[in-house]
């Protein structure tokens, strides 16, 4: 299954995976979103083939609400890209991958 | 020889019955989707008449038995294909991906779909995923307690807000017009509903606030401006038609719209438009699927004369 390289992260660690020096998109998500159901193969995809590279993340905003009110998020599906904790770039949508790897290129 | 007999152009509704249509006429048939699957129909929460579901059914869970269904009959779903360019004067018609590739058919179905409109006014940008949404479904949670508003009066609109004073304080449907276009079962459940009030013949003019949205500049038909001080803002106010890729030289449009006849065909030999892109008054999912079928028969009919 491609979702095993999909990271699942909660409040707790959340700092420790995107302080880390490999880049890290993670995906702000909440199972009565359909958008974000939507876009979940897509972040998976990406997750299989950035492994290694970028560590691709998903965090329940319904199980987790410290850090996306940290960030402000108050619409989902929000992706938020970090490179040494601090965000690179962050997009709101259910986006096509293109755009998605459009993003991930500033990772690098 | 063409790569494709039919190349079908989004996966919404409308894409995904006609690429349902076409996997059991055993064509040689692929559908283009930009992102994945589903289109406006996963920012619906509830979808109560859609036949077949008496308890009505989720818009992304509708999508998902459209997805699987057209796939239980080997249809090719591309995701995250996105089409750039269009050909579609000659007898192969070529389309151009971001990326570059290009991949030929005979026949080809346009289903590219709206997304919603925007209100184009200061601070709509800015805010946008701060308090600014266009998908109750998706961000109604985030304003638990809170007071917001909800421009527009159309089904879309007025449904939603029924559905966001789940969440919400205190829901205020704005509209420009003193009476609502939405159906009357949903009119009925607003007004029957003690948390919305209703702003009317009165239009937002600017979305303010320092990091996230905090005031709305508002102005009534006399002219006279108010604030409306709310913590989001749900903009549903109408569509957008996904027609940037489209041969506007080419192909015969209204409005923005792709012209159809009755057999879903366009102005040119082996093309065809179903769902909310095309030139109509009434865009649900039903007739979208239905227009997805016809077109899929359609583009049989040609492929086989």
């Amino acid at each position: 299954m491609a979702g095993d390289n999909v990271k699942q992260l909660t409040d707790s660690d959340f700092e420790k995976t995107v302080n880390a020096d490999t880049p890290c998109l993670v995906d702000f998500w909440a199972p009565w979103c359909g958008p974000c159901k939507a876009i979940g193969p897509v972040v998976e995809e990406l997750a299989s083939e950035y492994a290694g590279k970028v560590v691709i993340a998903k965090m329940n905003v319904d199980e987790n609400p410290a850090t996306p009110g940290k960030f402000g998020i108050r619409a989902i599906p929000t992706l938020i890209l970090f490179k040494g904790g601090k965000v690179v770039d962050q997009v709101t949508g259910a986006v096509g991958k293109t755009q998605l790897v459009a993003m991930l290129g500033k990772a690098g | 020889m063409s790569d494709y007999q039919l190349i079908i152009i989004g996966g919404g509704p409308a894409g995904l019955t006609a690429g349902l249509y076409a996997a059991r006429s055993r064509l040689n048939a692929v559908l283009l989707e930009k992102g994945v699957p589903g289109g406006q129909v996963l920012n619906t929460d509830w979808i109560d008449n859609y036949p077949g579901f008496p308890e009505g059914i989720a818009g992304g869970d509708l999508v998902e038995k459209m997805t699987s269904q057209a796939r239980r009959f080997e249809l090719e779903i591309r995701s995250g294909a996105e089409v750039k360019g269009l050909d579609l004067a000659g007898p192969e018609k070529v389309v151009t991906l971001v990326g570059d590739t290009t991949l030929t058919s005979r026949a080809i179905i346009l289903a590219p779909g709206v997304r919603p409109g925007k209100l184009g006014v200061p601070g709509e940008r800015e805010l946008a995923g701060k308090g600014v949404s266009y998908c109750a479904t998706c961000d109604g949670p985030f304003f638990r307690d809170q007071e917001i508003a909800v421009v527009g009066g159309g089904n879309t609109a007025i449904q939603e807000a029924v559905y966001l004073t789940r969440f919400a304080r205190k829901v205020t449907v704005i509209h420009r017009r003193d009476e609502l276009r939405a159906c009357k079962i949903i009119q009925e459940k607003a007004f029957a509903n003690d948390k919305i009030d209703f702003l009317w013949g009165t239009q937002v003019i600017a979305i303010e606030g320092a990091k996230e949205v905090e005031n709305l500049r508002l102005r009534s038909e006399d002219g006279a401006e108010s604030n409306l001080a709310v913590q989001g803002i749900f903009i549903l106010i109408g569509i957008i038609p996904n027609n940037e890729m489209l041969p506007a030289e080419q192909l015969e449009m209204r409005d923005g719209f792709i012209e159809i006849d009755r057999e879903m065909r366009t102005n040119l030999d082996g093309v065809y438009a179903a769902g909310d892109i095309c030139y109509k008054e009434v865009r649900q999912v039903i007739n979208g699927a239905g227009e997805g079928a016809v077109a899929a028969m359609s583009a049989e009919h040609f492929l086989a004369g």
